[in-house]
């Protein structure tokens, strides 16, 4: 699996590759400033893009400006960013396009290395994959139209978010793969999501969740 | 600085109409004036304190007519220059009032705007007035017998039947006049005006030399309180952490050999140390400056605070690039905490946002649709914010009648980066 990677700390950045390198990925190209990761996205389209919040030449957003921007230019490109600090605002314009294969991870997530591995494949594969602390943050706050959510549902819809499968969710939960599907169900009616072929319903739920 | 201060580009209408309403205005001080002075003389039977307390802030009221229209045509603001006035009974008002060296030059006022604001006011509209007058004179002695509106300069009469037009050149004259003089006058009088009903310069920066000390020392200890608990949360947290992160990996280096069991564990536990570790640090930069404000400035900061918040909250900000960092930073933690207060004490379940920088000033509205009576002790989060905002100047004014809604503003002075 092709990665492209944007971290601007040499001792993170050298880390991740060999990390990733491990694994079997391929990082085809490691870039430490926002406009040749933005570059570099372009050029070689990699089937995963790992990137850094905070970069040169500003020092301030410029890794999630690039991915935003890499993302209008390939619709669908997914990103998995990772950050020091989780903001929900970021986490918000990065799925604003609605496009799958995103995800938002604190740093501090690498240290497990089995589930880091396992979220930059679901990204991959169009999944999501948001901290857990994103996810409790929201949890602790909008409560509408989450307020229409059982404490179980909203349970299931957290780890949902984190893009966790069903079979994962129920495993976590001690609960039959049949419940978490019946929970589901009852998620996507209470937050309007009709069934269709064309969209991936977990990935709007989780939308509308951080649009709550 | 004071006396150099651009005069605004006032329109000579507005002017005129400014005449014509001063030519009453400055009339209606004499009325001022003789009760003021026989409320003065009763003041022998006690009878004249309620009078002249009274009539003293009828004063300072009229005078503040003057300070907005002198303020609006110097472009600046022409500041109170009253002593704040005890909340006691009369007497201490008296007193007070007595004392205040205002109170006299505001007296002054009254009789030198009598004079002259009415002399000046009066020549400008009777200028414009008789421009006015001989412009349209050829047209009207057609309608008058002849010889009525005869006029002799020297040598030369005019009259209906010879050379009508000849009344243009007082016309003219008149409206030359006019045209030179009236906002000569007017500026003059307005900076007149600033000088004797503004706050004297030799004050001002006595007051400002008090308020400077009294924010210098706050802001010291502040400073002082936020490096304690710094240095505090390191020590108690992240440090801590880290001896114990080390001490599990040397462990886990001397088992590896011989129990990889236990090595394993070890490794865990320092895994998850450092996860503390990282997150006591996030909250303790968060607590310094948060990190969406370096990176968005105050317009992001705003709006990550109010998706954070539980209360459903607008965000209206329009803001140059970047403002100072401290004044942002200020700024922000103002927001979050009235935000917080809201959503904890209010009882409301929307709120707004809104900031705009105006003539080199930062203004801030947070306002809720809660029960109101916001009260303001000296333990409170709301005067810690005002204690805050002082290091730069900054205000902040709290208006919350019982019932709500309640609307906090912060003013901050800076100038865009």
């Amino acid at each position: 699996m092709r990665v492209v990677l944007g971290e601007d700390l040499v001792l993170l950045r050298e880390g991740l590759i060999r990390l990733l390198t491990a694994y079997d990925f391929e990082v085809v190209e490691a870039v430490d400033n926002g406009p040749s990761l933005l570059r570099a996205l372009v050029t070689h389209r990699p089937d995963v893009a790992v990137v850094d919040v905070r970069m040169p030449p500003t020092f301030t957003d410029e890794g999630l400006r690039a991915a935003i921007e890499a993302r209008r230019q390939l619709p669908g490109l997914p990103v998995l960013v990772l950050s020091q600090y989780v903001e929900q605002l970021y986490a918000r314009e990065l799925m604003s396009d609605r496009n799958g294969g995103v995800g938002y991870l604190l740093k501090d997530r690498v240290s497990q290395v089995g589930q880091f591995v396992e979220a930059i494949r679901r990204v991959a594969g169009g999944g999501t994959a948001m901290d857990p602390e994103v996810i409790s943050q929201l949890l602790a706050t909008k409560p509408e139209p989450l307020g229409r959510l059982t404490p179980r549902e909203r349970e299931v819809l957290g780890l949902m978010a984190e893009g966790r499968s069903n079979v994962a969710i129920a495993s976590r939960l001690f609960i039959s793969e049949n419940a978490v599907g019946k929970h589901t169900n009852n998620i996507f009616s209470k937050l309007g999501l009709p069934p269709s072929e064309d969209d991936n319903r977990r990935v709007r739920a989780v939308i509308a969740y951080l649009d709550a | 600085m004071m006396t150099t201060a651009a005069t605004r580009r006032v329109g000579r209408l507005p002017l005129l109409g400014w005449s014509f309403i001063f030519t009453v205005y400055s009339l209606l001080g004499i009325a001022l004036i003789i009760l003021m002075t026989v409320s003065s003389l009763l003041l022998v039977l006690t009878v004249g304190l309620p009078l002249v307390v009274g009539f003293a802030y009828s004063i300072r009221g009229y005078n503040d007519v003057y300070r907005l229209w002198a303020g609006h045509i110097l472009d600046r603001t022409v500041i109170r220059p009253y002593r704040p006035t005890p909340k006691g009974n009369l007497v201490s008002r008296l007193r007070a009032i007595g004392a205040d060296p205002a109170t006299y030059r505001d007296y002054a006022w009254l009789w030198v705007n009598v004079v002259l604001g009415f002399a000046i006011s009066i020549v400008s509209l009777a200028l414009f007035a008789g421009a006015i007058f001989y412009f349209i004179k050829p047209g009207l002695v057609q309608f008058v017998p002849d010889g009525v509106f005869d006029m002799y300069i020297g040598p030369v009469t005019i009259s209906r039947t010879e050379n009508t037009m000849l009344y243009w050149v007082p016309a003219l004259i008149s409206f030359g006049l006019w045209w030179w003089l009236s906002p000569k006058m007017m500026v003059g009088y307005a900076r007149l005006a600033a000088v004797m009903l503004g706050i004297s310069e030799r004050a001002r920066l006595s007051q400002r030399v008090d308020a400077l000390a009294s924010s210098r020392a706050e802001t010291v200890g502040t400073q002082a309180a936020e490096l304690r608990r710094i240095e505090r949360d390191l020590h108690d947290g992240a440090q801590a952490r880290l001896v114990a992160l080390g001490m599990s990996l040397g462990m886990a280096e001397e088992m590896l050999s011989n129990n990889p069991a236990v090595a394993q564990e070890l490794l865990t536990e320092a895994r998850q140390s450092t996860s503390l570790a990282l997150s006591e640090l996030r909250d303790l930069v968060r607590g310094i400056h948060p990190p969406v404000l370096s990176d968005r400035g105050l317009t992001g900061g705003i709006q990550a605070l109010a998706i954070g918040s539980p209360l459903q909250v607008q965000v209206d900000v329009s803001l140059p690039e970047r403002l100072p960092a401290p004044v942002e930073s200020a700024a922000y933690f103002a927001v979050a905490e009235v935000l917080t207060n809201a959503a904890k004490h209010s009882g409301a379940t929307e709120a707004w946002v809104r900031a705009r920088h105006v003539r080199g000033s930062l203004s801030v509205l947070v306002g809720d649709d809660g029960r109101g009576g916001v009260v303001q002790d000296t333990a409170g989060g709301l005067h810690g914010i005002e204690r805050r905002l002082s290091a730069f100047d900054g205000t902040m004014h709290i208006s919350s009648p019982a019932g709500g809604p309640t609307i906090i503003s912060i003013e901050l002075p800076c100038v865009p980066e």
